[in-house]
């Protein structure tokens, strides 16, 4: 039996799912059995976007064949089950994440909750935003700290309310290696800094944060957490009340759910706090013509009709992943994301990023081949049916730093198997030959 | 379709030629009136930017730095081939025709007669997501033929 350990997860020593048993889980996910120009199809993009199991397919079917009404508004029977729909996957969500029901908004995407944070902290630092939004307001001499190796989603909006309120906005390093610098982290976080920003996994590097070790610093200094899970969620056991976190983000689509669907994680006194981002219908209690009353978390959030099949069906998709096992997903793709770097590492004329063989790292990696672009590499290995992702993967400041614009990424999930690394491998093994580099 | 259709041996070539490359070590020929492009495709990351030189109504000169894909680095070196020497009126026909048949989607076949080594990028269009890169060079190079065909601003 294979197992994985990783430094500051709840996977440690749990068994792994087993080729055999990806074999079976293979088939809940019908476009894994599609024909790629008679290539079997190897899915290596989970990172950019999920396949989606049966049970997520039908569950958003069921709801638009049964139970299709408006949530929280009609007293008919329709309008009530599908409210009780809605806020069940709420639950199953919260539960997902350790959280309470309360805590958990729903966005379109996590560009969309990040955004909302940035959103409502620039209405916290507007004249007369309140006594219980001063928490959140930002100015001259307020610092913002994000990470090196943050995606735009979670470096633009910071850089946009770092610029509207005047506060600065700083950045931990990355070393050579794609590891943060701990040390300079440590430096940059002080008593100025409000917000502390930070992907728990990187999209790029594959890299696993320390997510505690930076949570104690930026409680040292009364700053607020946010965490980027987009990377996270869907691959390991998460636990956001463990983590200590004030805020964390992920994306329905990366999770096995459908697009259109997010979420956004806020310890509830804090999001009870905060001034809303969007305002209007469903998220207020009086209204009259000069004025408005909001709603608590999460309605005080959810301004306007709500993605209700979406939330259903990530839902069935959390669900299924709690099913097979978060820990045994994880484990499963350490060993996958080992099999990845360790195979890259020893092809001639491959850089891969991030963690070496051996340290911890998602079941992702990114690299670079020697003479051929990016581009090049991932339309060689699409001819045989294998997908992956190309290009700076919305992450320019990282690959800067790494001295590369583009580079090309595999990303693996609970449905891919060995032979589809060792596939991928023995294309990538064949590049430079094929474009004479 | 096959890999091969869309890396057609001259594009590989070309690839590794990339005629016209490095502008900044080659002089504007005396005399000719000169535009520069740079263009920047945000998907990958790729850049280029291209200097048309025009003298007596003909492109006396193309040059080019870059750094992209085989498709984009081997579209500019053919773009490079076959600009200089062309009358001005029939680089603009060239450079509508190309994006014509870039952007057909595969319905349009390329004619060798107007476009020369540039056919073999017709593949290139049943790719939606490579017309970007065959196309940045000649969009920076319509934008630069432009620029050396505006009228020079008058003197302080």
């Amino acid at each position: 039996m294979a197992f994985a350990a990783t430094s500051e997860s709840q996977a440690l020593l749990t068994p792994a799912l087993g080729d055999d048993e990806v074999l079976r889980i293979r088939n809940d996910f019908p476009i894994l059995s599609r024909s790629m120009g008679g290539h079997r199809l190897i899915y290596l993009d989970s990172g950019a976007t999920s396949q989606n199991p049966v049970s997520v397919i039908e569950a958003e079917q069921e709801f638009y064949e049964q139970r299709n009404a408006a949530v929280h508004r009609g007293a008919h029977l329709l309008a009530v089950e599908a409210t009780e729909s809605f806020e069940d996957a709420r639950e199953t969500l919260a539960a997902f994440l350790g959280a309470g029901a309360d805590e958990i908004i729903w966005t379109s995407n996590a560009t969309e909750g990040l955004n909302l944070l940035s959103y409502s902290f620039l209405n916290a630092s507007l004249p007369g935003a309140g006594a219980p939004a001063a928490r959140f307001a930002l100015g001259a001499g307020d610092e913002i700290v994000v990470t090196e190796m943050e995606h735009h989603a979670n470096l633009i909006p910071w850089q946009q309310l770092a610029e509207r309120t005047g506060a600065t906005l700083r950045f931990i390093p990355v070393d050579d290696a794609g590891v943060l610098d701990l040390e300079a982290a440590a430096r940059i976080i002080n008593a100025a800094t409000r917000v502390l920003a930070f992907s728990h996994a990187s999209n790029v590097l594959g890299t696993i944060n320390p997510v505690k070790t930076l949570v104690a610093m930026a409680r040292q200094v009364g700053a607020l957490t946010v965490l980027d899970a987009c990377q996270s969620a869907p691959h390991l056991p998460l636990d956001v009340k463990d983590l200590g976190v004030d805020f964390a983000v992920l994306s329905g689509h990366k999770m096995l759910g459908p697009t259109g669907i997010g979420v956004l994680y806020g310890r509830s006194e804090l999001l009870n706090a905060m001034p809303p981002f969007l305002t209007g219908g469903s998220m207020i209690t009086t209204v009259t013509m000069e004025r408005a009353a909001f709603l608590p978390a999460p309605q005080r959030f959810e301004a306007g009709t709500q993605k209700v099949s979406q939330a259903i069906a990530l839902a069935a998709a959390a669900n299924y992943l709690t099913e097979t096992g978060m820990g045994r997903v994880h484990a499963w793709e350490s060993l996958l994301g080992q099999r990845l770097v360790e195979g890259l590492a020893s092809i001639p004329g491959i850089r891969v990023l991030g963690p070496a063989p051996g340290q911890d790292r998602i079941g992702l990696a990114s690299f670079d081949v020697a003479g051929v672009h990016a581009h090049d590499v991932g339309q060689f290995l699409d001819s045989k049916g294998i997908a992956v992702r190309v290009g700076h993967h919305c992450a320019q400041p990282l690959h800067r730093r790494l001295g590369l614009t583009a580079t090309t990424r595999a990303s693996t999930y609970l449905y891919n198997t060995t032979s589809d690394v060792d596939a991928f491998l023995a294309a990538v093994a064949e590049v430079r030959a094929y474009f004479g580099a | 379709m096959s890999l091969e259709q869309l890396y057609q041996q001259i594009i590989l070539e070309h690839a590794k030629l990339r005629t016209g490359s490095g502008l900044a070590e080659t002089p504007v020929p005396a005399g000719a009136s000169s535009g520069q492009s740079h263009q920047l495709n945000p998907v990958c990351g790729d850049e280029i930017t291209v200097r048309v030189a025009v003298s007596e109504g003909k492109v006396a000169q193309l040059r080019w730095d870059g750094a992209g894909c085989s498709i984009s680095m081997a579209s500019a070196s053919v773009l490079a081939d076959l600009a200089e020497g062309m009358d001005v009126g029939s680089f603009t026909k060239v450079i509508d025709n190309f994006r014509e048949v870039l952007r057909s989607r595969g319905k349009l076949a390329a004619d060798p007669e107007i476009l020369g080594d540039a056919s073999a990028f017709e593949g290139v269009s049943k790719y939606a997501a490579r017309v970007k890169c065959a196309m940045i060079s000649w969009v920076a190079a319509e934008d630069a033929l432009a620029q050396a065909l505006a009228p020079s601003p008058a003197a302080p």
